[in-house]
């Protein structure tokens, strides 16, 4: 018996691999199709104010031109975006980045920090600030930024990622 | 939401259309009001501009404006300023800046303050366009998007298309927008000052990445030559004369996307003629700013912004860099 023939897997075996393959490629269509946003009234107070925009890696410049290159470089597949409210008043996006694996979004979390960022417990790791709350959780990598820094802000923004988290 | 009532209100009506129709050229402004052989910039500040708001206050940007416009010529009286600006019979682009969405974007309050002196000025409405790449960048800066000829209009390359045929400047082609080719005489820059993860910093310059169908492309190495070489196409270089920039609010890091930990108010207008001695102090401020919160240079951050120099270089000659010619007025 050769090497070759001893691991040869017996047909059984092949139709679970070929099975598996297809699962792992089924999930990996569904992870740029994940629909992360929360719908109006899913979270408390906050509206789903505009639509969901979607952006692949190659047009992603066409949302954030001169930024696209940071996303690309650490394996950005996709970009979706959508904007919201909270109670009528605070205006805020959403933005989460599909990236090829966790090590690219962990790159892009761990870029940029400042010194005012406080840990805060969302997915596998994130930060918020003041107006914005950045966090990652597997390939994902969720940006959500408020447009006033009224004092619920904060508050508010960490209630509408955790709404994020949850669809992830 | 009043101004933007204001605006339309006042692109219907018409303003007024003050005095003669005096057509000044720009070109010997320079000559007249500068140090001999500088390029002058005036920087303009009000450190109450926001009040207790987020946004500017309407009437102080305009009176900011104002001082800004009469420091750089000479005139006491701002429309008479303006008149020396801008021609009164052509149409007038004003190429604001949205790519970073509402948070960081030209302001409304210049846009409606730079309208009503061009009014006043002579210019009729229908002849402003305020224009950007898209109908969502300008709706980022507030404005309403508008086609009626018989008002200030305002829409995006979105809408007006770009040109088939590619131009070139050195290694750098593009596709231009037909607002700039076709429809705009004149055009002011109104960009907002920037930190920019790619040229270190976008500003004057930078903001005509946004004249053309594929900025993108022009990202490599800093942006440079790319940037200098887009403003040296004819088009760019001989229609757009004029810079009021908008450093009312602005990011020192994180850009060109909007990162509120790194927003900052200069509370300040940058104006000039010579785009590349308003972009060298833009990046003065920038650096000062990052400087103070304890954040690298952008050398030492990996994007120093080399196209300022390319630009004013003896192949490109679009300004001065250096500041022993730079005329700087801070009021």
């Amino acid at each position: 018996m050769t090497i070759r023939s001893k691991y040869r897997m017996p047909p059984v075996h092949c139709g679970m691999v070929i099975a598996l393959a297809l699962i792992l490629a089924a999930m990996g269509c569904k992870k740029g199709q994940i629909n992360p946003f929360p719908a109006s009234g899913a979270v408390a107070g906050w509206e789903k104010t505009g639509e969901t925009r979607v952006f692949a890696a190659k047009d992603l410049w066409q949302y954030i031109d001169g930024d696209a290159e940071q996303y690309i470089s650490a394996g950005v597949v996709s970009t979706t975006t959508s904007d919201y409210k909270y109670q009528g008043q605070l205006e805020a996006t959403a933005d989460v980045h599909t990236m090829k694996d966790a090590a690219g979004a962990r790159r892009i979390l761990e870029t940029g920090q400042s010194k005012d960022a406080r840990t805060v417990q969302l997915g596998d790791a994130g930060v918020a600030y003041a107006q914005s709350v950045i966090f990652r959780k597997g390939p994902y990598l969720v940006r959500i930024v408020a447009y006033e820094p009224t004092p619920e802000a904060q508050q508010a923004l960490m209630v509408l990622a955790h709404g994020v988290e949850a669809k992830l | 939401m009043n101004s933007r009532r204001d605006f339309i209100k006042g692109a219907a009506t018409g303003a007024l259309l003050l005095g003669s129709q005096s057509s000044f050229g720009l070109a010997g402004m320079l000559d007249q009001h500068a140090e001999a052989g500088k390029s002058k910039v005036v920087v303009a500040r009000d450190a109450a501009l926001h009040g207790q708001g987020v946004q500017p206050d309407e009437k102080r940007v305009l009176a900011l404006l104002d001082c800004a416009i009469t420091a750089y010529t000479g005139h006491d009286h701002p429309v008479e300023a303006w008149r020396r600006i801008v021609p009164q019979d052509q149409v007038i682009g004003l190429k604001v800046n949205g790519l970073g969405g509402r948070g960081i974007s030209t302001h409304l309050a210049l846009v409606l303050a730079v309208c009503e002196r061009l009014q006043q000025a002579g210019v009729k409405p229908g002849n402003i366009l305020v224009w950007d790449r898209t109908a969502r960048d300008l709706q980022a800066c507030g404005l309403t998007i508008n086609t009626d000829s018989n008002r200030i209009r305002c829409y995006g390359s979105d809408a007006a298309g770009y040109e088939e045929q590619a131009v070139a400047f050195g290694s750098t082609k593009v596709k231009l927008a037909k607002i700039l080719t076709r429809e705009c005489e004149m055009v002011i820059n109104l960009p907002i000052l920037k930190d920019h993860n790619e040229a270190g910093v976008t500003f004057s310059m930078k903001n005509m990445y946004g004249v053309v169908q594929r900025p993108d492309q022009l990202h490599g190495h800093n942006c440079n030559p790319s940037l200098p070489e887009l403003n040296c196409i004819p088009a760019v270089r001989e229609k757009v004369r004029f810079t009021i920039g908008d450093a009312i609010s602005s990011v020192y890091e994180g850009g060109p996307v909007f990162h509120p930990q790194h927003l900052w108010y200069p509370n300040a207008l940058i104006v000039g003629e010579d785009r590349v001695a308003v972009d060298y102090t833009a990046w003065q401020m920038i650096e000062r700013k990052r400087a103070e919160a304890g954040v690298p240079t952008l050398e030492a951050a990996g994007r120093p912004p080399r196209y300022i120099a390319t630009a004013a270089d003896a192949t490109h000659r679009l300004g001065v860099n250096d500041p022993k010619r730079i005329h700087l007025m801070e009021i």
